[in-house]
């Protein structure tokens, strides 16, 4: 299968076989006019199979929704058909607007405006706790 | 400008400072009668309590200061639609304080993001509850003596019981603190309190069903009440309700000096018939709340 070079764009790399759809879903890619590419179950050396997403143009990405995806994901921008400058993402201590609180008895349930924001509480397990009623954030 | 939102938002250091405090106001209430004279204190309190509410302003009162608030969510501007934050902030014009309970989880969070005077959560639905901890630390300490070497056994609702929740975290910092937790299977204290608070501080825990069978080696036993406004299902309420009656019979085997707390109301989790052995503090504990709650109105008023 192949899916031709990009000009200029940005290229997820190392994404976790499986959760490609997921970072779409969350960085809102469906959005995009430009041209969008999610490769599944590619062959990778490092992990044996991972996931890529090619973005035929340079976007503001949300970082902190890429780390908490995966923060072993790379970003890749190419200008000029070459790599331009490689990211390596690490797990955000905050997170805000791209998942929500699902505690029926949060505050967030019953005041629209409030932001749904998320701590790292631990590191070592990946855990999220809302800001507001601490409850876990589902993965 | 201090908030207390969390149990943990204060230091052993100011725990023990306040525990101080409240113990000279004990001693001594005239030194303290007009600490607060031309103040105000509101309570804002969208969800219905007696002793919560009363004792804040019993506290208020008694350092010379006044009340204004309300004590349900329906009198007041939030059953127009309006935000906690916008209430806080209307609110801090008229006050110098604000205690505040709240049904909803993380209220009181929102409510100090654009306050102007200190707020302090007198309870946020099955979240936190930092003034009965308070409370419960002035007991523990009152009765016992210290706040260190203590087997401490809680039963009942450990799973909703928010003041369960708060007190472990808050004993979890003295030393050589053992807690038993005596719960149905149903309403065993969430994985996050054990996994963060109990595992990683490495603390001694012991978890069981049988009251009968732990009680010889408790020095504090805290008993709680199934709430049936934590639940979804009136059903599985009333399937658990009685999980746990304490009686004289169950405390023949207890310690003499035991302490029995209660964050109260009850309802029938303890028998009348136990009000009358001397190792029954809960309702010294209800007094002992109006002290600490005094203590943290000057500490968070800086007086």
């Amino acid at each position: 299968m192949i899916i031709g070079k990009i000009q200029d764009g940005i290229v997820l790399d190392h994404i976790k076989a499986g959760q490609g759809m997921k970072l779409y879903d969350i960085l809102g890619l469906d959005k995009l006019e430009c041209q969008v590419a999610l490769i599944k179950n590619a062959e990778s050396v490092k992990y044996g199979k991972k996931d890529i997403i090619k973005i035929d143009s340079i976007i503001e990405m949300n970082l902190d929704a890429i780390g908490f995806v995966d923060p072993n994901i790379t970003v890749n921008i190419i200008r000029d058909g070459k790599l331009s400058k490689r990211t390596h993402i690490d797990l955000p201590e905050t997170i805000e607007g791209f998942v929500k609180c699902k505690n029926p008895r949060c505050i967030t349930t019953i005041e629209q405006e409030i932001p749904h924001r998320f701590k790292l509480t631990d590191p070592e397990t990946k855990t999220y706790r809302c800001v507001y009623c601490e409850s876990k954030l589902e993965q | 400008m201090r908030h207390l939102i969390d149990i943990m938002d204060l230091s052993v250091e100011e725990l023990d400072e306040m525990i101080a405090v409240a113990k000279d106001i004990i001693d001594n209430p005239e030194k303290y009668a007009h600490k607060c004279d031309g103040m105000k204190l509101a309570t804002l309190f969208f969800e219905p309590s007696t002793r919560t509410r009363l004792s804040f302003e019993a506290a208020m009162y008694e350092l010379g200061g006044n009340v204004l608030g309300f004590s349900e969510a329906q009198s007041s501007s939030a059953a127009k639609g309006e935000s906690v934050s916008d209430t806080i902030r209307t609110v801090g014009c008229y006050a110098d304080i604000i205690a505040m309970r709240h049904p909803k989880e993380g209220a009181p969070v929102v409510g100090t993001r654009r306050s102007t005077v200190p707020v302090i959560n007198a309870g946020d639905g099955g979240h936190n509850h930092p003034t009965q901890t308070l409370t419960d630390l002035l007991t523990i300490s009152r009765e016992k003596g210290r706040l260190n070497n203590l087997t401490i056994g809680l039963c009942g609702d450990l799973k909703f019981g928010r003041t369960v929740h708060s007190l472990i975290s808050a004993m979890s910092r003295y030393d050589n603190v053992k807690f038993v937790l005596i719960s149905p299977e149903e309403l065993k204290v969430p994985e996050y309190l054990k996994e963060e608070v109990i595992i990683r501080n490495g603390l001694e825990c012991e978890e069981t069903t049988d009251l009968e069978k732990v009680m010889p080696e408790l020095d504090i036993l805290y008993m709680t009440r199934v709430q049936r406004e934590r639940f979804f299902n009136e059903q599985d309420y009333l399937r658990l309700k009685d999980s746990y009656i304490l009686t004289p019979e169950k405390l023949e085997t207890a310690k003499e000096d035991l302490s029995i707390l209660h964050p109260l109301p009850r309802v029938n989790e303890i028998s009348v018939e136990v009000d009358d052995d001397p190792r029954a503090v809960y309702f010294k504990q209800v007094l002992n709340g109006k002290f600490i709650r005094m203590a943290l109105i000057l500490k968070l008023l800086n007086k």
